[in-house]
């Protein structure tokens, strides 16, 4: 996994694990990686790994049993919809809007765009 | 885990450190960053007991390095920018240099070298600079030791071998364990460093956590960027 540096890495890793939810790789009550497999396989130091799992516990993505590890939560798709569409919303955006702006297209074209894109 | 108050060091009259105060705890990688000749190497040096401050106090893993006790010399390793190896094999030098650290897991040194690609019954003399120093990392890493010093290992490490010093750092981290990296080559790195030491005109002038820095901050912070600041801020 390649890290850039817009927003910490301990976030990248948390949308690493939504995307695994979001296309049912990981589906609810499904065990993840331990943070050391996680760390070992991203090359990123445990501690990030474990700032990533405490993030994505408080906002109830996933849960741990002590002892056992930890799983996908039995709403961890919505939870993590929730969280990531509120990110989106927040920070890539505005982005988009101000580019589209920019280079004057409406939202018609934008429309047929996105239906080509949908077909591919 | 290391507490150096108020150290001063000098190579015969020219000061390198003066007033040299840091604090590192367990359970982290340090990140020790500075430029060409700040001393970065011997400060690792100091830590390690191969030379000794004129003042102050340095205390690491609860021992005075300049004493070079046993019980302590078994607690960390040093891994030195060149490998210095005696005649042998990676193989042979396991059954030779494993007894010095009580905890020296062989069968984990010997995973660590296959994960490398480093044959292990090759003479050091035919390997590479690159792979004899794959090898001290191995070893270093194998010993288990609570403390691990590596000066710029990353440094003839071919792309894929940077890869692969990762994983294996990243797996070899515990609660217990600290491992301070001096490197130029931050890239190679930025993932794995969670803590940060910015070595400059003879102190330490930065020492930060990065997760709690990048708890406040909407981004991840960019060491080149931060090192650049922090050196011209001083």
């Amino acid at each position: 996994m390649n890290f850039h540096n817009q927003i910490p890495i301990y976030l990248q890793i948390a949308e690493h694990i939504g995307e695994q939810i979001l296309t049912q790789r990981w589906k609810p009550d499904d065990k993840i990686p331990s943070i050391r497999e996680l760390a070992v396989q991203l090359e990123v130091n445990p501690n990030t790994v474990q700032r990533t799992y405490d993030f994505l516990q408080t906002q109830e993505v996933i849960f741990t049993k002590r002892g056992l590890g930890y799983f996908v939560a039995p709403n961890g798709e919505q939870n993590y919809l929730n969280w990531r569409k509120e990110t989106f919303i927040q920070n890539e955006l505005p982005i988009f809007f101000k580019q589209i702006r920019l280079l004057k297209m409406s939202f018609e074209e934008l429309e047929k765009r996105f239906y080509e894109h949908e077909n591919i | 885990m290391i507490h150096l108050d108020n150290v001063s060091f000098s190579y015969e009259k020219k000061p390198l450190f003066l007033g040299l105060t840091m604090y590192l705890q367990s359970g982290h990688i340090y990140g020790l960053l500075g430029e060409n000749g700040v001393g970065k190497t011997t400060l690792l040096k100091l830590l390690a007991g191969l030379v000794f401050p004129k003042g102050g106090m340095c205390k690491v893993l609860e021992h005075e390095p300049r004493h070079r006790k046993p019980s302590f010399m078994s607690q960390l390793y040093f891994v030195a920018d060149e490998p210095h190896l005696p005649h042998s094999t990676a193989a042979r030098y396991a059954d030779t240099y494993g007894v010095f650290y009580p905890n020296f897991d062989k069968s984990l040194y010997l995973d660590y070298l296959k994960e490398f690609q480093v044959p292990a019954e090759q003479v050091f003399s035919k390997l590479s600079f690159g792979q004899r120093k794959k090898v001290v990392i191995s070893f270093a890493l194998a010993t288990n030791v609570p403390l691990v010093l590596m000066d710029e290992p990353t440094n003839g490490l071919d792309i894929p071998s940077k890869s692969t010093f990762r994983r294996i750092v990243a797996g070899a981290m515990t609660d217990e364990r600290s491992i301070v990296i001096s490197t130029h080559q931050v890239r190679d790195l930025d993932s794995l460093i969670d803590a940060v030491l910015i070595l400059h005109q003879g102190k330490i002038v930065y020492n930060e956590d990065l997760n709690a820095l990048a708890d406040k901050a909407t981004a991840q912070p960019n060491l080149e960027n931060l090192f650049q600041e922090v050196i011209q801020f001083h």
